[in-house]
């Protein structure tokens, strides 16, 4: 196609970047509050031996681990606020291990399905 | 039409896509992916393993030696690590305030409070002194680990701990000394906000070891 360098340079400028602010200095601190707090959370937890003996404690550590995970990705690493394609680059690798994990869980009998 | 210009506009000779977004980034960003997938083999490869060690030291439980009597006690120290993980927490803060300064470099600065939060050389500082920390600890633990008795090849919780936890060693230590060498750019000649991407960059690697270990400090310290 006969497009101009510079009609070309215009058409793949980087909008994308420009559109979306990072968040702001308040925001960086007050995340890295919430994540000191979910870490002391986790680790208190660690040591009450009656919620470590109960069915909760795996699925709480869990949640707050992913928790943990979700907001530095989405904040930190500025997913949020970031192109679409950077998301499908970061998730799709990430849903297909996350499907191998839990495929090979079963395969080796650390998971049950509760069949009937 | 090629796939990629070069946007001549740009001050730091950026490689843009079709869609507008710099090469550099989207390559760390499919870096970021295929590192994921590595990873979550690894803890794929601990879990199944987990629990299935014949001999100890195990991870959280006391064992006794049949053959000499030897009693292990538990071999994960959850303070030591806990600290370290809020070392490595810390130090993903210290990172993007490294990435805004570097962004707000021109802005002017009128506080002194302005002045500490827009020094990059500070905060790049602080984040590659944190990732030091982070590997003191790691090795502090390593060592005191193989004084107690367990090594890479003594069962199968030695062999995955240390093949997980030293991957991700190994990619706390490329990113300190990638750190490093920001730093050293930033002292010799000034980071400013045509260089906002290579802080970035780097960033999302710093951020991505923290996420990683995120997972790993749930799933091998805290998990029995």
């Amino acid at each position: 196609m006969n497009v101009p360098d510079s009609a070309e340079s215009a058409l793949h400028a980087p909008t994308a970047e420009v559109e979306h602010a990072h968040p702001t200095w308040s925001t960086y601190w007050k995340v890295a509050v919430i994540l000191t707090l979910i870490t002391v959370a986790e680790v208190w937890a660690y040591y009450i031996p009656s919620f470590v003996a109960s069915r909760g404690f795996v699925p709480t550590l869990l949640i707050l681990s992913a928790l943990k995970f979700t907001i530095v990705v989405m904040f930190y690493m500025h997913l949020k606020y970031d192109h679409r394609l950077f998301r499908v680059l970061f998730s799709g690798p990430l849903l297909i291990a996350s499907l191998t994990l839990l495929a090979l869980m079963f395969l080796f009998g650390h998971l049950h399905l509760k069949v009937m | 039409m090629s796939a990629s210009v070069v946007h001549t506009s740009a001050p730091t000779h950026a490689h843009y896509t079709t869609l507008g977004l710099d090469n550099r980034k989207v390559a760390i960003w499919a870096f970021i992916g295929s590192e994921c997938m590595l990873f979550v083999s690894l803890i794929s490869t601990y879990l199944i393993y987990k629990g299935r060690s014949v001999i100890g030291p195990f991870p959280h439980e006391t064992w006794t030696d049949p053959s000499t009597g030897q009693v292990f006690k538990p071999i994960l120290n959850i303070p030591v690590t806990s600290a370290s993980t809020f070392v490595l927490l810390m130090s993903s803060l210290f990172m993007v305030l490294a990435l805004a300064a570097v962004q707000n470099k021109e802005l002017p600065k009128r506080t002194r409070g302005e002045r500490i939060l827009g020094n990059s050389q500070l905060w790049l500082f602080m984040t590659a002194l944190a990732g030091t920390t982070f590997l003191g600890f790691q090795a502090f633990e390593f060592t005191s680990f193989v004084h107690e008795g367990l090594s890479i090849r003594r069962n199968l919780f030695g062999s995955t701990f240390f093949t997980l936890t030293g991957f991700h060693g190994a990619h706390v230590t490329a990113g300190v000394i990638w750190l490093s060498t920001l730093l050293a750019i930033d002292y010799r000649r000034g980071l400013g906000s045509r260089d906002s991407l290579l802080v970035d960059i780097c960033a999302l690697y710093w951020h991505f070891v923290d996420v990683v270990w995120i997972v790993i400090f749930t799933l091998v310290y805290l998990l029995k």
